[in-house]
């Protein structure tokens, strides 16, 4: 299907998430949508799915003009889209949750079940994507749950295919079978919209590049441009995709795991056995795809977990099953892996977040009564020093971009004294100019000389950051290697192809 | 990424906007929507009204009788209602021009400052708690129990009022953590629900408060009743205008005083109540910024329940200077009251003052109300429900008035998958 979009124009009041967009995606292309968090992909793909109406513009497929009520239409157009967030019932079956609001029937309206899974196993056999009808979603791993939304898109005769972030989720073992099915589909004659921001994918599956940044298509390119160029055009501005890393003398033990076994909510073994050894100057980043342990770790080292065996020394002095207040007031600078959760108080100032851990600390409490003067200082002084764009240091904590609030914990937490800094998924979810300030801000740590250990489901970040680099698979770690080693190395031990340990 | 349409997406109604930007607002609209709810509660239980309105077909001027009729019984409670808790124009005028009848004229005003007096204490606990999310629904038991512990050390002790008075106090606040800490420390350790044990609780101390005042240590000597012994008058809260004067407001109005300005400084400016609003805000945020939540639940518990308990030795020590088996029972439960005056002041010292005397008002008007024109009590209840109602749903305002927004509701229900 031809998919063209004419001007389309999206206001949020005095906000343009789209401004006067145009493009084409052909029959059977792989139509790349490149931009920041922020920029406006994600409206304009509501708008083509017909879940946001355009304020101006048209939409075209194949030459006739269509305006969507809902996306009901536009699913009867042809129109499929795979969420990032993946939208299946989890103790369904892949072939119920397929046939979920469209199902096949018998007579007397009984469900025709025979129907919907040979259609299933046609479609699954027909673009490689080996998928049983019969397994129950829940039990799957994410990159086949993946399919199952493919297929739920391609079962409604979907012959434009919007995918949103897909590879978010996924090993790169899975990614680069997503990419395979991705160009079989297209081979059949699908035009697929791929919506990233990881330059990489983009270069690996496009066949056409378009840049969109704050709501403007900057420029459309072929997948020939290069990653550094390809960044420009996203930010703006030319940013640097590596962290440059000076050699630093390795000093004595910063944070240290011996056998740690820690539990998860379910009672079962979530870390199992760890040892890893963090020194100063060094930055240990814990590869692994989520979910296998590296939550568990991060919380039992933070204070939040029970340990069960083992012991975590924090410069030299054991914090095993210490509270999170005894382990901050050691030295741990800790950034956590869900920032609304655990990092921020969204509806607090600025302010009160960047003491949210300190608050009885001098100078900003004195017998018992907080000095606001000391904690606006404080707040105005790190605004300033880390870059965090905000209204006033009296707006919310909710008021700021994600990449901001991101830059709020890692202040809070580097303008502490540290004997060594954790942080978990530092930069998920943020652009790439703020990546590359978090990533300056987490090298000049360990140039100091603290111990710093990066836990990343993010390869690149990984890479890029690693002195070391452990992998984590099921609760063990399944090798220790140095940075240079190959990002396929490193993805079969993520899918714990590792030695013993 | 798909989140980027909710944050942008939704234009919050006027309706919500006036819920977080102007809470003052707000609440004076659900005051106004009330009185207009109890104006038709009354037309459609008033005999008299609901007759003038069965004959309007039966003659030409029929409707503006009917009419005539509605407006002057409606206008008559409410004339009631006011006169009888805030003051009244005509005897205002005239102790104003005689010089005479200044106790009629202020007895209203006084009546409703001594019932918001202990109200406001009970409730600014109740508030604290709520801002930490804890929910302290045991307030009336720990309030009885600061009126046992009032009564017992007004009564049995004998020193200057120096001591005496601040010492009581003191009992009471102590009567009130004590019956807190039960619950904070099963919530604390054991996990127990709050909700559970501080409701159950207030069984356990009236039940108690009936075993106290029939204990030879606490009855009134030569009394088979359950009522205790009368605190000395150095354990009392005198009234403020001299006992000559016949008005009942006594020095209770400075200790509630220093309680709001304690309670804001406590939420705004120490470092307790940081963490109290850390806690209540972001309970995992807290946990992870070393907020120990075990301390938090303990601590939360003292300040509300001692609270409680200092409202009710106030209330004791500034009107019976007894207690007996019925204190804070029933419709004088004001542990409940504060409940919903703390919801309506939106947990904040300032909001719950005025909450605490428009629920004040609202009851000693109702009251002259009933004794002046035969409409029942309830009707103060029934404005003082439906206040509450509106003020702590606007989302239910926004639904009655037609101000959701179809299309973000949509967006926001398609860009939520089960792993968000």
């Amino acid at each position: 299907m031809r998919v063209e979009l004419r001007e389309i124009t999206k206001r949020f009041g005095s906000f343009t998430a789209n401004d006067s967009i145009s493009l084409t995606v052909e029959p059977g292309q792989i139509h790349c949508l490149l931009g920041e968090n922020g920029a406006g992909k994600s409206t304009l793909m509501n708008v083509v799915f017909g879940l946001l109406h355009p304020d101006h513009g048209e939409i075209l497929l194949d030459g006739e003009p269509v305006r969507f009520a809902n996306s009901g239409e536009a699913v009867r157009r042809g129109i499929g889209m795979v969420h990032q967030h993946f939208m299946l019932v989890p103790v369904f079956s892949v072939a119920e949750n397929v046939v979920l609001g469209f199902e096949p029937t018998k007579s007397l309206n009984r469900l025709d079940h025979d129907k919907a899974r040979r259609e299933i196993r046609e479609l699954s056999e027909r673009y490689g994507l080996d998928v049983d009808p019969d397994a129950v979603v829940e039990t799957l791993p994410v990159g086949i749950q993946q399919r199952v939304e493919i297929l739920k898109a391609l079962s409604h005769d979907a012959r434009l295919l919007i995918l949103d972030e897909p590879t978010a989720v996924l090993t790169p073992q899975e990614i680069d079978a997503l990419m395979g099915i991705m160009r079989s589909l297209a081979a059949a004659g699908t035009s697929i919209l791929f919506i990233t921001h990881k330059l990489k994918e983009v270069r690996a599956v496009a066949d056409v590049i378009t840049v969109i940044r704050q709501g403007r298509v900057i420029d459309s390119v072929s997948p020939e441009t290069s990653e550094p160029d390809l960044a420009a055009l996203m930010v703006g501005r030319s940013v640097s995709l590596t962290v440059a890393k000076d050699a630093v003398e390795v000093g004595g033990s910063s944070l240290e795991l011996r056998d740690v076994v820690v539990r998860d909510d379910r009672g079962l073994v979530a870390v199992d056995h760890v040892s890893l050894s963090v020194r100063e100057g060094e930055i240990v980043a814990l590869a692994g795809v989520q979910g296998n342990g590296q939550t568990e770790l991060a919380e039992a080292i933070a204070g939040m977990r029970h340990v069960e065996s083992g012991q975590i020394v924090l410069g030299g002095r054991d914090i095993t099953n210490r509270s999170p207040r005894e382990i901050l007031d050691e030295g741990l600078g800790h950034v956590p892996e869900d920032r609304h959760r655990d990092g921020l108080v969204l509806s607090m100032s600025i302010s009160d977040n960047l003491v949210l851990n300190t608050p009885r600390r001098a100078p900003f409490a004195r017998r018992g009564t907080r000095q606001l003067s000391a904690v606006a200082d404080n707040a105005r002084d790190l605004v300033q020093r880390f870059d965090i764009r905000t209204t006033g240091i009296d707006a919310s904590a909710s008021s700021l971009s994600g990449g901001n609030q991101q830059k709020v914990i890692v202040a809070r937490e580097l303008s502490r004294p540290l004997v060594a800094f954790m942080a978990s998924q530092p930069t998920r979810g943020l652009d790439v100019g703020s990546i590359e300030y978090v990533h300056r801000q987490i090298v000049a740590e360990r140039n100091a000389g603290r111990g710093v250990l990066i836990i990343s489901s993010e390869l690149d970040e990984v890479l890029a950051l690693g002195d070391r680099i452990a992998v984590m698979y099921a609760g063990r770690i399944t090798g220790v290697v140095d940075s240079s080693t190959s990002r396929e190395d490193i993805g079969l031990l993520m899918a714990g192809a590792g030695r013993e340990h | 990424m798909s989140t980027e349409s909710i944050t942008t997406a939704p234009r919050a109604s006027w309706w919500r906007r006036l819920y977080t930007q102007s809470p003052t607002l707000l609440a004076g609209l659900a005051i106004a929507l009330g009185i207009v709810v109890g104006a038709f509660v009354i037309i459609f239980t008033s005999p008299v009204v609901l007759r003038s309105w069965r004959h309007i077909f039966s003659s030409g001027g029929a409707i503006l009788s009917a009419l005539k009729i509605t407006v002057d019984n409606v206008g008559a409670a409410y004339r009631a209602m006011f006169t009888g808790s805030v003051i009244s124009p005509t005897l205002l005028w005239h102790s104003l021009t005689t010089g005479h009848g200044w106790t009629t004229t202020l007895t209203p005003l006084s009546e409703t400052l001594t019932y918001a007096t202990p109200l406001l204490i009970a409730s600014i606990g109740v508030g604290i708690a709520f801002q930490t999310g804890i929910f302290n629904i045991g307030a009336n038991g720990q309030a009885q129990m600061g009126g046992i512990g009032g009564a017992a050390v007004g009564s049995m002790i004998h020193v200057p009022m120096v001591i005496h008075l601040p010492l009581t106090l003191l009992a009471g606040i102590l009567g009130g953590v004590l019956v807190g800490l039960v619950p904070g420390l099963l919530k604390a350790y054991t996990g127990a629900h709050e909700v559970i044990v501080t409701l159950m609780f207030n069984y356990v101390v009236a039940a108690f408060l009936i075993f106290s005042v029939l204990s030879t240590a606490l009855q009134q000597p030569g009394q088979s009743n359950d009522i205790s012994r009368t605190i000395d008058a150095s354990a009392q809260l005198p009234p403020l205008f001299g006992v000559a004067s016949g008005l009942r407001v006594s020095y209770g109005i400075f200790v509630a005083a220093a309680v709001i300005v304690f309670a804001w400084w406590f939420l705004e400016r120490s470092s307790l109540g940081f963490e109290f609003r850390v806690t209540g805000q972001n309970p995992q945020a807290a946990r992870a910024s070393g907020i120990s939540p075990r301390f938090i639940i303990i601590a939360v518990f003292c300040v509300s329940g001692g609270l409680a308990g200092l409202a009710g030795t106030v209330q004791m020590q500034s009107t019976t200077h007894y207690i007996d088996g019925g204190f804070l029972i029933g419709n004088a439960g004001i542990g409940f009251t504060a409940i919903t005056v703390a919801l309506l002041g939106r947990n904040k010292p300032v909001g719950i003052m005025w909450g605490a005397l428009l629920f004040a008002a609202l009851g000693v008007g109702g009251r002259a109300m009933q004794a002046a024109t035969g409409i029942p009590l309830d009707l103060a209840t029934i404005i003082q429900s439906f206040v509450v109602l509106l003020v702590a749903t606007p989302v239910m305002i926004t639904e009655i008035f037609r101000l959701r927004n179809v299309e973000t509701q949509r967006i926001q229900l398609a860009t939520q998958g089960w792993g968000s």
